[in-house]
């Protein structure tokens, strides 16, 4: 059996036991290409029936039009329902502080927006598209991640998870986070949406784009998220984004891939790792990522 | 292309973390930016040199105290095939996480330190490998230059180890003699040790064969949920989700629903929203039955022609691992497959000493990490196969009625 079909296969699985297992799961859907393959993956668990969960969408108000629009036409054309949760409700209703300054970004408080969102709806399981090569302390979490009611994960009470049977089990306000494309790399991701030829929102291909040249990195002007500082340079460059996320935390590479196979090539090519290249919140400490899962992230 | 999914058994003195580090390194996986981040917390902790161990201890703990708590997964790939490595700690407390990383791989790595030669740990570890139905052992013997790169040292632990292997049951056994940190027979064959004429250990699972030998066994699928649309367009459609665990299914084969033992003929198969005429192992896919019979999640369906143990009354082997004790008269959640139900405890017909096999007997309650032989009664039947003959339809866990915490591996055995 080819790699990409075990994959698949062991994802599928995965979201057929969260149907089977919780009342009321959710799969939380930024927009971005790996909630894509999820819900690519969805319709393979679940057609010809609908969808056991809804696609939850918590909006940073900092994203970009164009995964906004594909995230609409997508639930559209799929006939599944969308929920979308704002954090800026969040931070007038709560009077949160938002981070200002320098590539201030709202991604820690889409972790507010998050909770209210599961408080609200009583989900039981999200299902998030994270994949342990992403980063180190991702390379430890289990495919079911069990959260306490403050959305924490403790990584040393993690319950072992054997073969391939998951324990959903969990006490009322706890919840689960469940990670159907664990063990997949950017590069699967990138192979398995050319060989099922899956639909992404433009801003994965090259394409001309105004940008602010920032540290070496080329920052989005859209939406006017990022405020241009004196020292900022205004350039126009042929750009992709590897990742598609808050505005303000993603930057976009220089590239020529028009095509996914064009894209595929430079992603092999490359010597920079995905989070490294366009994350700016994972660079701030070496455990970074690690605390803010501790604090309820995804 | 396909998938190997391998352990690596020892701790960080053997230098398990370093040759992760040096397979990841040497097989160009491991892009700039995150070495950078090595060097840099090489630098923080005074060592000097790169410590190609950070690559993989992830968690602020495991740094702090160099030492690998739990589970991690690596990824690389070369042009021969995709791996996974699974990472895991090698501390006797941890031994419930090796069990967790264990049973989902087709080979292990047993790490030796060639200065110290067949340890406890060793015997642990090949234990547990052999346990969990690993059929491929490579004994890497690492520091060899810290040995002068020694025929004669090597020799010795391979005799040892194939003494204390005779009491296991591991089919392949290879032998590969390294030195993980400066990348002797990792990838690159030694220069300092003409005398070896095997291959490097990357080439080697390049090119093991894996028996699929699951493919030969009886068909097996666990129902994990009924899809019923109800639409207009489809008022009757109701199809079996599960995945084929092993064996096959063709359209047309006679198939007996369990526990039930209700019978009737697979009509169709559906695969990513295509009708295919067979379900192969590992695929996930959509049963549909020719009659309208009882069929919902935790259900078992086989066919007609090869059925497994129907029982309430189990015998396994255990590998507990929760602080809370485990005694005879407990009762737990048993779940296998996608099937769940009570049990409780009967009897502990023995203990195994993890390091030197022996059994103990008149054991009536077991702690964490503690390895046994153990009889359950179970609320309703279950239906499985051996762990011996069937890895996919014999392992099981126990879960903790009211922490709901998952408890103990079991290998089912009668």
């Amino acid at each position: 059996m080819d790699y990409l079909d075990q994959l698949e296969s062991e994802a599928i699985h995965i979201m057929r036991e969260v149907a089977g297992q919780f009342e009321r799961p959710a799969l939380l859907f930024s927009g971005g290409k790996d909630s894509i393959t999820l819900v690519h993956l969805a319709r393979k668990a679940f057609r010809p029936g609908k969808f056991p969960f809804p696609l939850v969408h918590i909006d940073t108000g900092h994203n970009f039009q164009e995964a906004l629009d594909f995230r609409d036409w997508l639930a559209n054309s799929l006939g599944e329902r969308l929920i979308v949760r704002y954090v800026e409700d969040t931070i007038k209703a709560k009077k949160l502080k938002e981070p200002t300054g320098r590539n201030a970004t709202r991604n820690g408080l889409q972790t507010f927006t998050l909770l209210e969102t599961i408080e609200e709806f009583e989900f039981d399981a999200c299902i998030g598209g994270a994949r342990r090569d992403e980063e180190k302390a991702r390379a430890k979490e289990r495919v079911f991640s069990v959260r306490d009611e403050f959305g924490s994960w403790d990584p040393k009470r993690q319950r072992p998870e054997l073969w391939n049977l998951y324990n959903g089990r969990v006490h009322k306000g706890e919840n689960v986070r469940v990670f159907p494309i664990s063990n997949w790399t950017e590069l699967d991701v990138w192979n398995y949406i050319r060989r099922e030829n899956i639909a992404l929102p433009s801003l994965y291909f090259a394409h001309d784009r105004e940008l602010l040249l920032r540290d070496g990195k080329l920052m989005a002007t859209a939406g006017n998220v990022i405020q241009p500082e004196a020292d900022d340079e205004r350039v126009t460059r042929k750009v992709r984004f590897r990742t598609v996320g808050d505005i303000s935390c993603t930057a976009a590479s220089e590239s020529e891939a028009e095509s996914l196979d064009d894209v595929i090539a430079e992603i092999q090519a490359t010597r920079i790792s995905e989070r490294g290249e366009t994350r700016m919140d994972d660079q701030l400490s070496e455990a970074a990522m690690e605390d803010r899962k501790k604090g309820g992230y995804f | 292309m396909d998938l190997l999914r391998f352990i690596t058994c020892g701790s960080v003195d053997d230098g398990k973390s370093t040759l992760i580090g040096r397979l990841l390194y040497d097989s160009k996986s491991i892009l700039a930016d995150q070495l950078e981040a090595v060097e840099k917390a090489s630098k923080s902790r005074d060592n000097g040199e790169v410590d190609l161990a950070l690559l993989t201890d992830g968690l602020r703990s495991e740094r702090e105290q160099g030492i690998t708590i739990d589970v991690a997964y690596r990824y690389f790939q070369t042009t021969a095939r995709k791996f996974i490595i699974v990472d895991a700690p090698g501390h006797i407390q941890y031994t419930r996480n090796m069990v967790t990383g264990a049973s989902n791989c087709q080979l292990a790595i047993v790490l030796i330190d060639a200065r110290h030669g067949v340890v406890e740990q060793t015997r642990r570890h090949s234990l547990i490998a052999s346990m969990l139905g690993i059929q491929h052992v490579v004994v890497a013997v690492n520091k060899m230059d810290l040995v002068g790169f020694s025929e004669d040292v090597f020799s010795n632990i391979c005799i040892r180890y194939a003494e204390l292997a005779q009491k296991l049951a591991i089919p392949h056994i290879t032998y590969i003699p390294l030195s993980a940190l400066n990348g002797d027979n990792v990838v690159d064959r030694s220069a300092h040790m003409p005398w070896y004429e095997g291959t490097t250990l990357l080439h080697y699972l390049e090119t093991i064969t894996i028996q699929q030998d699951e493919n030969l066994l009886h068909g097996r699928m666990p129902v994990q949920l009924v899809i019923r649309p109800q639409t207009a367009e489809l008022p009757d459609y109701r199809g079996y989700a599960g995945k084929v665990t092993c064996g096959s299914f063709r359209v047309g084969e006679a198939v007996t629903v369990l526990p039930s033992g209700e019978t009737s003929t697979v009509s169709r198969i559906e695969r990513g929203e295509k009708d295919v005429p067979e379900a192969g192992i590992d695929e996930s896919v959509i049963l549909h039955l020719a009659d309208n019979i009882d069929v919902s999640r935790g259900d078992l369906i086989v066919p007609s022609a090869s059925q497994p143990i129907v029982s309430q009354d189990v015998e396994a082997m255990l590998c507990w691992m929760d602080s809370k004790a485990f005694s005879v008269g407990n009762k737990y959640v048993l779940q296998v497959g996608t099937a769940r139900t009570r049990c409780s405890v009967r009897d502990i017909p023995y203990q195994l000493n993890i390091e030197t096999y022996e059994q103990i007997e008149g054991i009536d309650t077991l702690k964490i990490n503690d390895l046994a032989r153990v009889t359950l009664r179970t609320a309703q039947p279950i239906a499985f196969d051996p762990y011996t003959q069937n890895r996919a339809n014999g392992g099981a866990i126990l879960i903790d009625e009211t922490s709901n915490v998952t408890v103990g591996a079991l290998m089912l055995a009668n």
